[in-house]
């Protein structure tokens, strides 16, 4: 009896020595949502965020010719890159034959071909946000400035990197905790937030010579800065988020001649905006703790009457399936429109794809949080 | 003998404690259990788990499940039949264990090191006279400290502890009992832990990365000492605690994809927990009486500073939370099968912390309890109805959530059909909830004062078979099976409110949990050996049904595996002891999006102990070896929190 305890046991035992088998690489995930002809625009890339700390920051991929929709397509083509993308994908886009994705909460920029989404390289920058090139450099905001006597003080800078080499080579100091860049002429501008010095919101853009990559003037805009869109009349478009509170969030247009704020749009909050031709296409899904509600509101604004033509850019009712909208872009080419939804944050998101008129036209299921999409001329292989 | 009795501890729910404490000059009034019963760890069984904290004693328990952040330091909450961290009370000598900002309890903080038992009650405790407290949580475990036990002719009790090992790990301890007359004793313990949290840990992909790191930041120091006064009165007993812990340590994040090496993540929390608590029982004929009181104060301080760790925003927060309690609970026995219990509690609670626009709330808890017990040769019931009034006050006008008031019954129902008693079967009914904590709705920039209280419904069925045998190598037999379903409604999740930085809280989850926990243990004599083997296994299907649009409609709970048991097994020869256990948590997903993106691959750890213990005149010496994930496994509890892999203690006591 006792010997044959031992050995039922000594059996267990073996069996539970086996080693566990590693698990697969996440393979991609197709769909043929139907395709389409968009002149020289082959498709789009679409990064996900992830919720924070999940290290889930995926990319997928649009094909215009074939029609398909691939969903998480960098781990399978990067095995060997470890934990795949990272931790809260922040900006995407393309310049020259790479493809750039900041991940905020793995702080570091990932430099991927744009023809095969093959990582080439990393640039660790730490709490990165942004991106933006001009001449060979990429130009990425960050909230992690030196910190000053007071740590609560702590400003962020925008860090100026060779493309080519992928090396840092200089530093910007700016406002408090900046996001979104644009360069017009030889100036980069940088919406500051300040989101981290609750109540104290920055409310200044700064502006960077890019000859002597110094900070030159400070533009008094309004609380918790965000977006910025450059149109073809040599204004910016700036967002601000407001306070959540009080102030609501409004578009400033600031003018970069003068170098001040131009117009106020009252009436336009955002949440994202892009900008296509003339139009510039601004969502909002802003959040008031007093009423504990949402608002939601999907604009079109032409950049040179600044008029809102409409309230409505989606016009079948389909933004109703929405639970959180959360990215904006449109094709320059179709003029299709792309919604992302968040959904809850914490399981996979949709893409939406709508005709130029506001018709639903397709949709497809992406990584968890979707939010920056970046169209490609260049066929993914 | 000795092992039978504790064996028979083990196995079933714990009968009068006053048979095993019988040179005790103070014997704790504990009674006997009435109806449900429990899963209780206990004594030499529980100093055998290769456990160093409450939480890991706790995952050989059938129907819960643990989630580990990992390391000595890591956060360790429990979750019973999968209704949340939430529901489940704890209470530490009797008396519950309060969180009043988050609802849950770090069981990683509270050591084994002086713990007489650790019991896990479905539903509800139902001894005689408890407070209303024990009757408001949707299940509970009770942590019992040791009661000074002294052998014929001594009064004082003195042992001295030195564990350590890998992470390096330090953990000297003092316990130090004395009697003091024949009514009064008194029990001084200390403990001390260091650990530096490092272990190495692999992340690896098939045909894909392989890497290996080491979790860098998970330092615990903490220190911890208790004092005990009990005592005896006609009729009656009280006791007396203060307990008071001291802790710092490193959070090391989760392990996300970074460049190796260039960042230092350094954010920190300090702890100061302080309470005292006491109570008095005492009999008049019929009626009987307990009543109990609590002070608590909770400091917490959180610092995550950019001049440490450049990738970090600079975070310096400290919460004070103070908590009093207040309770009387009454039995009257109208007859030999009768009884009737009423009890009334109150609590109050205050939470300060150095946040913006913060409203500094505070809560007034009213709790009463009336129960009663019928018991007959084959049948016993138990019904309780529970009332609660729950007000909160805010420093600012307007801010405070409207004050609430509910109505709880529980119903449980033993049958014994046969006449030798192996058999019983039970069932009970349990509707209870918990109030939004006060984060869930004052916390800045994320409370929602308008939530409502989030319902738990459990119904239960099951069946205990035991046997004894005198002959033979299997001298016990014992199984338990019980199946159930419960239902978590108007459960509060975060949800976004805009972006990843504003999130809110709201009642949006429904939840439907269907389960089948069963244990098997048994007892043996293998000739010079006695050992004993037990196993546990649990199913459960936990869906989510928040939402009938979503795709995820019907997912399988984040963390929550269709199937987990354990196995534990332990030999005794002469003055060796050899322990084996086993766990068992299968796969499982990070999300109710059940994708192969979310997939957790099962895990399982053996851990081994040797023991043996060396008399020294009239001096005891054990030593204990353990040896933890003997097979090397690399896992996680939670996604991106890796646990450590093959670890060491050695543990050497003195008894003087």
């Amino acid at each position: 009896m006792s010997m044959r305890i031992t050995y039922v046991l000594l059996a267990a035992l073996l069996l539970l020595s086996a080693c566990r088998e590693p698990e697969d690489i996440i393979p991609s995930d197709k769909t043929d949502v139907g395709g389409g002809d968009a002149g020289d625009i082959a498709g789009f890339f679409l990064l996900n965020e992830g919720n924070m700390g999940s290290n889930k920051c995926t990319l997928d991929y649009y094909d215009y010719a074939s029609g398909i929709y691939s969903k998480n397509i960098y781990a399978e083509r990067n095995p060997g890159v470890v934990q795949e993308l990272g931790d809260v994908g922040n900006d995407l886009a393309i310049y020259g034959s790479k493809l750039w994705a900041v991940v905020n909460c793995s702080n570091l920029v990932e430099v991927m071909d744009v023809a095969t989404a093959r990582h080439i390289g990393q640039i660790s920058i730490p709490n990165c946000r942004y991106i933006t090139f001009k001449d060979g450099y990429a130009y990425v905001s960050s909230y992690a400035g030196p910190v000053e006597i007071d740590p609560n003080s702590r400003l962020g800078y925008v860090a100026r990197i060779d493309t080519t080499t992928l090396q840092v080579k200089d530093t910007c100091v700016v406002g408090y905790q900046p996001e979104e860049m644009v360069i017009a002429g030889n100036k980069l501008y940088v919406a500051n937030s300040g989101g981290y010095r609750v109540p104290n919101y920055d409310h200044t853009v700064s502006v960077i010579d890019l000859s002597s990559f110094k900070e030159i003037k400070k533009i008094d805009v309004a609380p918790n800065l965000h977006r910025m869109e450059l149109d073809a009349y040599g204004n910016i478009w700036v967002s601000s988020r407001g306070d959540y509170y009080d102030i609501p969030s409004m578009v400033f247009l600031i003018s970069t001649e003068s170098d001040s704020v131009i117009e106020q749009m009252d009436l336009l909050a955002c949440t994202d905006m892009t900008l296509c031709g003339d139009s510039l296409y601004v969502y909002s899904n802003t959040w008031n703790y007093f009423t504990q509600s949402s608002d939601v509101n999907y604009a079109v604004v032409d950049v040179k009457t600044r008029q809102v033509l409409t309230r409505r850019f989606i016009t079948d009712g389909s933004e109703q399936q929405f639970q959180n909208p959360y990215g904006l872009a449109v094709n320059p080419n179709t003029r299709e429109i792309f919604v992302t939804d968040a959904r809850d944050y914490i399981t996979p998101g949709k893409v939406y794809c709508f005709s130029p008129d506001g018709k639903l036209k397709w949709n497809a299921n992406t990584g968890d949080i979707p939010s920056r999409i970046v169209f490609t001329r260049k066929r993914l292989q | 003998m000795i092992r039978a009795l504790i064996f028979l501890l083990f196995l079933a729910p714990p009968p009068d404690t006053t048979e095993v404490l019988k040179e005790s000059v103070v014997t704790a009034f504990r009674q006997p259990e009435k109806i449900i019963p429990a899963q209780t760890l206990q004594g030499e069984r529980l100093e055998k788990l290769n456990a160093l904290s409450v939480a890991d004693a706790i995952r050989y328990f059938s129907g819960v499940q643990i989630k580990d952040y990992g390391g000595i330091g890591g956060l360790k909450t429990i979750n019973v039949r999968s209704m949340g961290t939430q529901h489940v009370g704890v209470f530490y000598d009797g008396i519950q264990l309060g969180n009043a900002q988050n609802g849950q309890i770090d069981l990683g903080k509270y050591s084994l090191e002086n713990m007489e038992s650790v019991t896990l009650y479905n539903g509800q405790k139902s001894t005689a006279v408890q407070s209303a407290k024990d009757y408001a949580s949707a299940s509970a475990v009770y942590l019992q400290t040791r009661t000074p036990v002294f052998e014929a002719g001594r009064r004082t009790n003195l042992k001295a502890t030195l564990a350590g090992g890998s992470f390096g790990t330090v953990n000297p301890s003092v316990l130090w009992e004395q009697k003091a007359g024949d009514r009064v004793a008194s029990s001084f313990n200390a403990e001390f832990l260091y650990t530096t949290g490092r272990y190495k840990f692999s992340y690896t992909k098939k045909n894909g990365y392989d890497t290996t790191a080491v979790r860098q930041n998970g330092d615990v120091r903490a220190l911890r000492v208790e004092e005990g006064l009990f005592g005896r009165i006609p009729d009656g007993s009280w006791r007396l605690k203060f307990y008071f812990y001291d802790s710092e340590r490193g959070y090391p994040g989760a392990f996300v994809r970074e460049e190796p090496g260039k960042f230092r993540h350094e954010d920190r929390q300090w702890d100061t927990d302080f309470f005292t608590q006491g109570s008095l029982y005492k009999e008049w004929g019929d009626w009987h009486l307990n009543a109990s009181f609590k002070y608590a104060y909770d400091f917490l301080h959180y610092l995550s500073d950019p001049r440490l760790d450049v990738t970090t925003m600079y975070v310096d927060n400290r919460y004070r939370q103070q908590e009093a309690y207040f309770s009387i609970a009454q039995e009257y026995r109208i007859n030999s099968w009768w009884d009737v219990d009423l009890a009334a509690d109150y609590q109050f609670n205050t939470l300060d912390a150095d946040l913006v626009n913060f409203v500094y709330p505070s809560r007034h808890t009213l709790l009463a309890a009336l129960s009663t017990s019928m018991r007959w040769e084959k049948v016993k019931l138990q019904g309780s109805l529970l009332y609660t009034f729950v007000d909160d006050k805010a420093r600012e006008a307007g801010a405070a959530a409207e004050s609430r008031d509910e109505w709880t019954p529980t119903a449980v129902v033993q049958f014994i059909p046969l006449r030798d008693k192996n058999l019983t079967f039970r069932a009970f009914y349990k509707r209870i909830f918990r109030m939004p904590t006060l984060n869930d709705l004052y916390y800045t920039f994320i409370g929602n004062k308008y939530l409502k209280p989030e319902f738990t419904t459990q119904y239960d069925v099951g069946m205990t078979w035991d046997k004894a045998f005198v002959k033979g190598p299997v001298r016990k037999v014992g199984f338990t099976l019980d199946a159930y379903y419960n239902e978590v409604e108007n459960k509060i999740i975060a949800t976004p409110a805009s972006n990843q930085f504003q999130w809110t809280m709201v009642n949006l989850g429904l939840v439907g949990i269907r389960g089948i926990d069963a244990a098997l243990s048994a007892a043996f004599v293998l000739g010079p050996v006695n050992a004993d083997l037990r196993l546990t296994y649990t199913y459960q299907k936990a869906q989510d049904f928040t939402d009938p649009d979503s795709p995820w409609y019907g997912g399988q709970i984040p963390y929550i595996p269709w199937h987990s048991g354990s196995a534990v097994a332990g030999f005794d020869w002469k003055r060796w002891h050899l322990n084996y256990s086993f766990i068992y948590t299968g796969e499982r997903y990070e999300s109710v999006a059940n994708i192969p993106e979310n997939h957790a691959q099962p895990w399982y750890t053996s851990d081994l102990s040797l023991a043996r213990s060396f008399i020294i005149g009239s001096h005891e010496l054990r030593s204990t070896l353990e040896v933890n994930n003997l097979f090397n496994q690399q896992y996680e509890v939670v996604q991106c929190y890796p646990m450590p892999g093959t670890n060491f203690r050695l543990i050497l006591s003195f008894v003087l």
